[in-house]
């Protein structure tokens, strides 16, 4: 211990140990209670803040998730309806043209049979017209010729002739 | 590996401290010369251990008669003495505690609280004794009996000293004593009262320095500046709830949550909550107060490399580890469980001498790894007055303050690293202890 006499710092001196002692439990006390645990728990808060936030995320992100998976299926199902929606419109649609079309011909063949019976009729009755007129003319060519015979068989048979080109069947 | 540096440095230092007081007597040509005679020289401690090898080379070549005279005979007042640069006392003066706060040359009175039995209380500021505010911090001025002897109160031994306030010419340092002169006349002085029981060259003297010191000062400080810094941060952490760190927060909140995770939650486990404002103090105050002595011309006060700051340290680690120790901690140390008998009459004595020594190591480890960093980096200093030879060799001189400044650079990055080193060190080590002391057992071993 030789050089140690003037070696100051190796003899504790009662002041310093005094001040020394007061000045750190103060510290120790006072900044421990009022700064120190206050910090740990509020960092110890932060972390489980940060912790829940954390995992509220993650579940957030496993909602989202499910939701889009449901979405999807709901979206497929709908895509699926449409397409038996559109399938049975397309039926209903063939079908509904198949009728109109037997429908139309239907139609079409009873006006043209109507219209042949018509024809018939039309015709039939034009042809008792003639028969009737040719009857009449007949008739009246008799009457004529009945009453012209007397003068003469060659006029008679000109007159005849003039009666017939009087009859113009037009 | 850095502790081991430390230490050989530190053996360097002592050697050149103690060799340079052989070799390196040079003339101080500055103002200090009139009649601080021995003060810069000549310490009683380099005289006890040094007398036979110095007498014998050092009056040969370089003594002149009035520095002959000092080991010759008794000092005188008034002797035309020159003060000599001594870089071992040089560093001793400055990592010791002292009265004045010297800010570089610049010295700042600090109150006085001393106390004499006999004598009872004074109070006073230091710059009663007129010390000078550039200078080494000697009083021109006695007051009520004390002295202010190298920024160092000391009370003045003999009868018969004038009351007052007289006019101080000077201090000698001789042989382990000192004096102080007035007029033409000694008077011996005390050492301070200090609690190594004499072992160190202490011992209870006739007055107690309570007073305001450097180091006392420099605590005071540092300790509100942390206050000021945790309490901030504990206000921002309340009124910036939810919201990221900021400022002072993310500034602390990466050494908080350090010790927090890394020291006190793996060695306490659930039960940190209850010690960390103890670990925390520990490692901020210990911290603080490290860094603040390696800032250069500020105080450089040497807080954490005084044993009676660490004993105060190791002592409260001590009780606050003993106080919480549970049933199966003492059981563990008096008598150990599951070992033959004859094996715990080893143990015991063993286990129970390791409760005193666990914190008697934190104490040495800190103060001894913060002295040895301060005084290496005054003895780098120092090595260009030496080599310099005082302005008397200049090409010495100046090849000796490149090379030492880039040394003192060196040591002092090193010193800041340390600075963490030993704050962690002292704080992980006591967490370890009190942990040891409040371990649940679940099995026996």
């Amino acid at each position: 211990m030789f050089f140690l006499a003037d070696f100051d710092v190796i003899r504790p001196d009662f002041g310093l140990l005094f001040w020394t002692s007061i000045i750190f439990i103060l510290f120790w006390l006072l900044i421990g209670k009022f700064a120190f645990k206050p910090i740990a728990e509020a960092l110890k808060k932060r972390e489980n803040d940060i912790q829940s936030a954390l995992d509220e995320a993650k579940n957030a992100k496993l909602e989202m998730a499910n939701l889009k998976s449901e979405n999807e299926a709901l979206l497929a199902q709908a895509r699926e309806e449409r397409a038996a929606i559109i399938k049975e419109a397309k039926e209903a649609k063939n079908a509904m043209i198949n009728e109109a079309r037997e429908k139309a011909k239907e139609e079409a063949s009873r006006i043209t049979s109507s219209a042949m019976l018509e024809i018939e009729n039309q015709k039939k009755a034009a042809i008792t017209e003639v028969k009737n007129q040719v009857g009449g003319m007949a008739v009246e060519i008799a009457e004529k010729i009945l009453k012209r015979e007397l003068s003469g068989g060659d006029a008679q048979s000109s007159y005849v002739s003039s009666l017939v080109d009087e009859i113009n069947l037009n | 590996m850095i502790r081991f540096l430390q230490i050989f440095f530190f053996s360097l230092v002592l050697s050149i401290s103690l060799g340079a007081q052989g070799h390196n007597h040079n003339h101080q040509g500055d103002g200090h010369n009139h009649d601080h005679s021995g003060h810069n020289h000549d310490h009683g401690a380099h005289d006890g251990h040094n007398h036979g090898s110095h007498d014998g080379h050092h009056h040969g070549e370089k003594s002149h008669s009035a520095h002959g005279g000092d080991h010759s005979h008794a000092p005188t007042c008034g002797g035309d003495h020159h003060g000599e640069f001594d870089p071992g006392e040089t560093a001793f003066h400055h990592i010791a505690d002292a009265n004045v706060y010297s800010i570089g040359p610049l010295q700042i009175p600090l109150p006085c609280i001393l106390y004499a039995p006999k004598k009872g209380w004074d109070v006073f500021m230091s710059n009663k004794f007129k010390f000078k505010t550039i200078g080494h911090g000697d009083g021109s001025k006695a007051y009520n009996g004390y002295v202010l002897d190298g920024g160092s109160i000391r009370r003045v031994k003999d009868a018969g000293f004038p009351e007052g306030e007289p006019v101080i010419n000077g201090f000698i340092h001789h042989d382990k004593k000192s004096y102080v002169c007035v007029g033409n006349k000694m008077y011996e002085t005390e050492a301070k009262s200090t609690a190594d029981g004499g072992l160190f060259g202490g011992g209870i003297t006739s007055f107690y320095d309570f007073s305001i010191t450097k180091n006392v000062a420099s605590m005071i400080l540092v300790v509100l500046f942390l206050s000021w810094l945790f309490l901030g941060m504990a206000k921002q952490y309340k009124i910036r709830e939810g919201m990221a760190p900021k400022g002072k927060q993310s500034f602390m909140e990466t050494m908080f949550v350090f010790i927090q995770d890394e020291v006190a939650i793996p060695f306490l486990g659930n039960k940190y909550m209850k010690f960390l404002p103890f670990l925390m103090a520990l490692f901020f105050f210990i911290l603080g107060l490290n860094l603040f002595g390696q800032v250069p011309f500020f105080g450089g006060s040497n807080v954490t490399g005084n044993l009676g700051v660490t004993m105060v340290l190791g002592i409260l680690a001590f009780i606050v580890t003993n106080m919480n120790g549970n049933k199966h901690y003492w059981e563990h140390i008096l008598w150990m469980p599951g070992a033959p008998a004859w094996v715990k009459t080893i143990l015991t004595p063993v286990e129970v001498l390791g409760i005193f020594i666990k914190p008697l190591t934190l104490m040495l480890r800190l103060f001894a790894n913060m002295t040895a960093g301060h005084m290496v980096v005054i003895i780098f200093v120092s090595l260009i007055f030496i080599f310099g030879e005082l302005g008397e060799n200049l090409v010495g001189g100046y090849g000796t303050a490149v090379a030492s400044t880039l040394l003192t650079l060196f040591m002092m990055s090193i010193e800041l690293l340390v600075a963490f080193i030993q704050a962690f060190a002292f704080t992980i080590l006591t967490a370890s202890y009190i942990g040891a002391a409040v371990e649940e057992h679940d099995d026996h071993h």
